[in-house]
């Protein structure tokens, strides 16, 4: 990567570490919210439903806008953040990865909640019965069937994370070497004159980024699906 | 070995309330759809909760509503062989069979005897995907008796195969009843299933029972033929094999006679169980004569009940048999028939209930 220059290189691996840290730390939470709404017969239902698509349909820099004022170091929940765990997250790079997970979320839980509804519950009340608990029936049944949706979710939010803009750059602003990603940088040297050979470096670099996560879903997708049905 | 059910439960729209015992061998759960079969063995499976209720196997209280037990599906050493097989997609074929090992601890002596039992060695490296309907259901019965239950339940589990798959199981069933010494608990609207395989029938009409008993005495009563659809009524008489006949004929003998059948596949001496369909039994005052019927039985009438505007079952003693005949109303005052006359029954045809019977079964 010695065609890249430093700030570029910074971007790139910032945006890996964002989109790695978002993907991560979003998936515990996208397979409850998933099961909550795949599963899950309570009031409000379709209340959260609504709330997790909404980062899908809000312009991103409203996205952007409602992170900073809700977990910006004057926000109710940024404040509290800080004082109880000394997390901050406006204008840090942690900041960028609750931007990329937020906008990514909608994505991934979607991906998972139809692998889970295509898992038929007979199989599930067939594991009760041959005396699996339910933790067991998760762990052995419903976890290996839904393996390919969990996948697809992962990649595809990790990627949706590699290209978040709006919402990043309104939350956590554009500081080289801090805050700012990929599409940031690309956005940064387009405004000045002569950065379009950075900026084409850069998004050549995204292309080939984007390309290979989802050559690798599709094989591992794959190869899992092969063993899940057996075919 | 046995099975003791107290339920009651409310759908929107009916009502399931029954109480019966199932001794060790097979009980069959028989009825028209809707009648609440599958229910019965869901709450017994513990994957449906009844309003009350009472379920003990083998004096282990598995439910018990008054005393607020009761013990989670998973605890309750059930095997349960579903309509639709229901193996793991996932998990190849000696996996599915393990399962419950792996899931329980329970170590069953027989393994290798099972897995021959079922005729499914060759299978155990494939994954349910690459199976066909019969071999998946073998697989999936193997599976729910190597997790070595104390109870198996089955749910129709051969109304998905064709008729050449059912043929294939059948006889597995039977060495399973005959030979596991776990008691069944069998689900079925099919009076031919019924009549081959139960021991026990309990007739169930309406989400109550009609009639529950020996299957032989509960399948040719005909108080029970309106649950059990007028189609299917027939009586079960046990017979032996007296000899085959050159012409393709072989001679069963019953208590009150013999019968000739089309060349039955069992040796000289074999008893069996054979299931006479109501419809396929005409009635006459005088030995027939001139008549293209070979089988006629002399018989003597016990009761009458009138079936439907236009018909009769009569039920008949031939022997130590009972035997039911569907005749119409004009058929009954034409001939006068009541209770105490002694009759001719022509047998038109008999099937094949149920091979190698010893004399106490049913």
């Amino acid at each position: 990567m010695t065609w890249l220059g430093p700030e570029e290189l910074d971007a790139v691996l910032l945006s890996l570490r964002v989109s790695l840290w978002a993907t991560l730390c979003s998936l515990p939470l996208g397979l409850w919210v998933a099961f909550l709404l795949a599963r899950g017969r309570f009031p409000g239902r379709q209340l959260l439903n609504g709330l997790v698509h909404l980062p899908l349909i809000l312009p991103p820099v409203v996205t952007g806008y409602l992170l900073l004022i809700t977990f910006g170091r004057n926000g109710p929940l940024g404040r509290f953040l800080e004082d109880t765990f000394g997390l901050i997250f406006a204008f840090r790079w942690t900041g960028a990865v609750l931007a990329a997970a937020v906008m990514a979320f909608p994505l991934m839980v979607r991906a998972m909640r139809l692998s889970i509804e295509a898992v038929d519950p007979k199989l599930e009340e067939a594991a009760a019965t041959l005396g699996a608990s339910r933790v067991w029936v998760f762990l052995t049944v419903t976890l290996p069937l839904i393996a390919p949706g969990i996948v697809a979710g992962a990649i595809l939010a990790f990627a949706k994370a590699m290209g978040e803009f709006g919402a990043t750059i309104t939350f956590v602003a554009n500081i080289p070497g801090a805050t700012q990603t990929l599409p940031s940088a690309v956005y940064a040297f387009l405004q000045v004159p002569g950065g379009e050979a950075q900026a084409t470096r850069l998004v050549i670099v995204a292309i080939v980024i984007s390309l290979g996560a989802l050559l690798a879903s599709e094989l591992l997708a794959r190869r899992i699906q092969r063993r899940v049905t057996g075919s | 070995m046995s099975l003791s059910v107290t339920l009651a439960h409310r759908f929107p729209g009916h009502v399931l309330d029954v109480a019966f015992e199932a001794p060790a061998g097979l009980t069959a759960l028989f009825g028209q759809s809707g009648t609440g079969k599958t229910t019965i063995v869901n709450a017994v499976a513990g994957l449906l909760q009844p309003d009350s209720g009472r379920i003990l196997v083998n004096e282990n209280v598995l439910l018990d509503t008054t005393r607020k037990i009761d013990v989670p599906v998973h605890r309750r050493r059930i095997g349960y062989v579903f309509q639709e097989a229901r193996l793991f997609p996932h998990l190849t074929v000696r996996q599915n069979l393990h399962y419950g090992r792996w899931m329980t601890g329970a170590k069953v002596m027989d393994d290798a005897q099972i897995i021959d039992l079922l005729g499914i060695r060759p299978l155990l490296s494939r994954r349910p995907g690459a199976l066909s309907g019969g071999e998946r259901q073998r697989v999936a019965l193997g599976r729910a008796l190597l997790s070595a239950p104390e109870l198996l339940l089955m749910d129709e589990p051969l109304a998905a195969l064709d008729d050449a798959r059912k043929a294939e199981i059948l006889p597995y069933l039977e060495r399973l009843r005959d030979e596991s010494g776990v008691p069944i608990l069998y689900v079925s609207h099919s009076i031919a299933e019924v009549a081959r395989l139960a021991t026990t029938v309990v007739a169930l009409d309406g989400g109550r029972i009609a009639r529950a008993g020996p299957a032989a005495e509960v399948l040719s009563d005909p108080d029970v033929v309106p649950a059990l659809g007028i189609r299917d009524a027939g009586a079960i008489v046990s017979g032996q094999v007296l000899q085959h006949h050159d012409d393709g004929l072989s001679e069963i003998a019953l208590s009150a006679g013999s019968l000739l059948l089309p060349r039955v596949d069992c040796p000289v001496g074999d008893r069996m169980r054979l299931r006479i369909a109501a419809g396929d039994v005409m009635l006459g005052r005088v030995r027939p004569d001139g008549l293209s019927a070979l089988n006629v039985l002399p018989v003597t009438v016990e009761s009458l009940r009138q079936s439907s505007p236009s018909e009769t079952i009569v039920k008949l003693r031939a022997g130590e048999d009972a035997l039911l005949a569907r005749i119409s109303n004009r058929s009954v005052s034409r001939l006068e028939v009541a209770p105490g006359l002694a009759l001719f029954a022509i047998v038109k045809s008999a099937s094949i209930a149920r091979r190698n019977t010893d004399g106490s079964a049913g």
